[in-house]
């Protein structure tokens, strides 16, 4: 069981904490000149996504997690399971609903998404920082109005809702920055 | 890509950090107390329970300790009748490096003969409005210094008794407060979490607070308070969160100091830390008589973090620890 103490917590280290795999964003060495020292740490839960502010006494030690990222295709919904394939060696993963969270709506077939296995688990799947999705749904488009700031709702192929601007149609290709959730383009 | 790692960090602080040097020597020298000079380099070391020594090992094999403080050298020159004496000292902690530390630091340190710890709290503010007032673009310090006890903080603020208190009530205290700590600690250490982590965070941000009179337990080099019993007279000054400076009413009895020497080395050895050689020269010194005197070190690299208005000391240092 690999450990880490307190003089090696910084940003990006994946610790276990109360049967949950954490990730640390912050680390804060805290210490009176004369008194005990402290790490004041903030977390963010890898399962749940959850942040949380904990404070170590330094010089003590916690468990590492077994927390790897590895590139993998998405191949397909069943509906119930999403499946994703490392392209390198064919293997398989499936995840559910509630463990993808808001990432499902970003999912286009063959994407290359980041998915973080724990203890060889799939935890969570970052999607493509940019995807090019098509609208299904949207009001028709306003013709000429290409500068000015209006924007409307439009449902696109995956069942994410983005804001477009007016002048852009159903059944356009548009590219979305999947950690805003906006809009960047037409394709 | 050039590699651009040795370049110098805080070049927007040099010329503040000259001005600032020239101005506590010329605060010094106004007050006509003599700038000495002490190794950096000793046979011995303080066994404070939370204060590591760097170890300097020669290719001879002959070994000594890093300076943590000029503490034991300046109080052999007091004892061997120095008079009033300042230094500024480069100090090494082992293990201490985040926003507010780097392992190797500047520590002033002075003593002035016939205070007590009250008059050298009035002189080490006057020292920080000083200075501040050198250069129109420094922060200076709100009017008004807040000054209180050690315990009457604890129990205005949290309704704590920080002598009497156990580590349960501590923890109850701390999780009031919203702090979700980790660890097996004693009181002491506990003290230490909700002074740091609850209490100065709740300092105001402008000002300046002494707090003194701490607990027997934390006495360190202070005299007992015949003011506060139970207590040592010793007072830390804080500015804003940021602690600057630690001071006595310094400890003359050599029996006392012998007792807590002893009880820090039990208590490091109990927790498998580090035993540090002792220092034999600094244990004859008290014997022979540590005049009557009050002694205080303000960590320079912190002044000018708030003189700057700046909340991380590699702003201030030109090669931190990883860049030295």
């Amino acid at each position: 069981m690999a450990t880490y103490s307190t003089s090696e917590f910084r940003g990006g280290l994946k610790i276990l904490l109360d049967g949950d795999p954490q990730v640390i964003v912050e680390n804060e060495f805290v210490k009176p000149g004369k008194g005990q020292a402290f790490n004041r740490v903030r977390l963010r839960n890898l399962r749940t996504g959850r942040v949380l502010e904990k404070t170590f006494k330094s010089g003590e030690t916690v468990e590492a997690a077994d927390v790897m990222d590895t590139d993998m295709q998405y191949l397909y919904t069943d509906g119930e399971f999403w499946h994703f394939m490392v392209p390198s060696s064919f293997e398989q993963y499936a995840m559910s609903q509630a463990a993808l969270g808001d990432s499902a709506q970003w999912l286009k077939e063959q994407d290359v998404c980041v998915v973080t296995l724990w203890n060889g688990e799939p935890l969570s799947v970052t999607p493509p920082n940019f995807v090019e999705l098509k609208i299904v749904q949207c009001d028709p488009g306003v013709r000429g109005d290409t500068a000015q700031g209006g924007t409307k709702p439009a449902t696109l192929e995956t069942g994410a809702v983005v804001k477009v601007p007016l002048f852009v149609e159903e059944g356009e290709t548009v590219k979305v920055d999947t950690r805003s959730g906006e809009y960047v383009s037409r394709v | 890509m050039h590699d651009l790692s040795w370049r110098p960090g805080a070049a927007a602080a040099r010329d503040h950090r000259a001005r600032l040097n020239a101005g506590l020597r010329a605060f010094f020298s106004d007050q006509g107390v003599l700038e000495v000079e002490t190794p950096l380099l000793s046979a011995g070391a303080p066994q404070d329970p939370a204060i590591e020594s760097w170890r300097a090992c020669a290719p001879d094999g002959v070994s000594g300790y890093l300076q943590t403080s000029p503490e034991y050298p300046m109080k052999r020159l007091l004892a061997d009748g120095s008079g009033d004496i300042y230094q500024m000292a480069r100090v090494f902690r082992g293990g201490e490096q985040g926003h507010r530390h780097n392992p190797e630091f500047t520590l002033l340190e002075w003593y002035r003969l016939g205070y007590d710890h009250h008059r050298l709290m009035d002189e080490l503010v006057g020292l920080v409005h000083t200075v501040a007032a050198l250069d129109p673009r420094w922060h200076r310090p709100g009017g008004g210094v807040r000054r209180l006890p050690y315990c009457d903080l604890f129990r205005e603020a949290l309704d704590l008794d920080p002598l009497s208190c156990t580590t349960d009530d501590c923890a109850a205290a701390a999780a009031d407060a919203g702090l979700d700590l980790t660890g097996r600690l004693d009181r002491d250490a506990w003290l230490d979490a909700l002074m740091s982590l609850v209490l100065a965070p709740r300092f105001p941000s402008d000002r300046l607070t002494l707090v003194f009179d701490y607990p027997e337990s934390q006495a360190v080099l202070a005299r007992p308070s015949e003011a506060s019993p139970g207590c040592a007279s010793r007072f830390e000054l804080y500015w804003g969160d940021l602690e600057l400076a630690n001071g006595f009413h310094e400890l003359t009895d050599p029996a006392i100091f012998l007792a807590r020497r002893k009880q820090d080395r039990e208590r490091r050895a109990r927790e498998g830390q580090a035993l540090p050689d002792i220092d034999a020269f600094f244990a004859a010194a008290m014997t022979s008589g540590l005049p009557d005197c009050a002694g205080v070190a303000l960590g320079v690299d912190r002044l000018l973090m708030c003189l700057l208005g700046t909340r991380d000391i590699a702003t201030v240092i030109d090669f931190p620890w990883g860049r030295a």
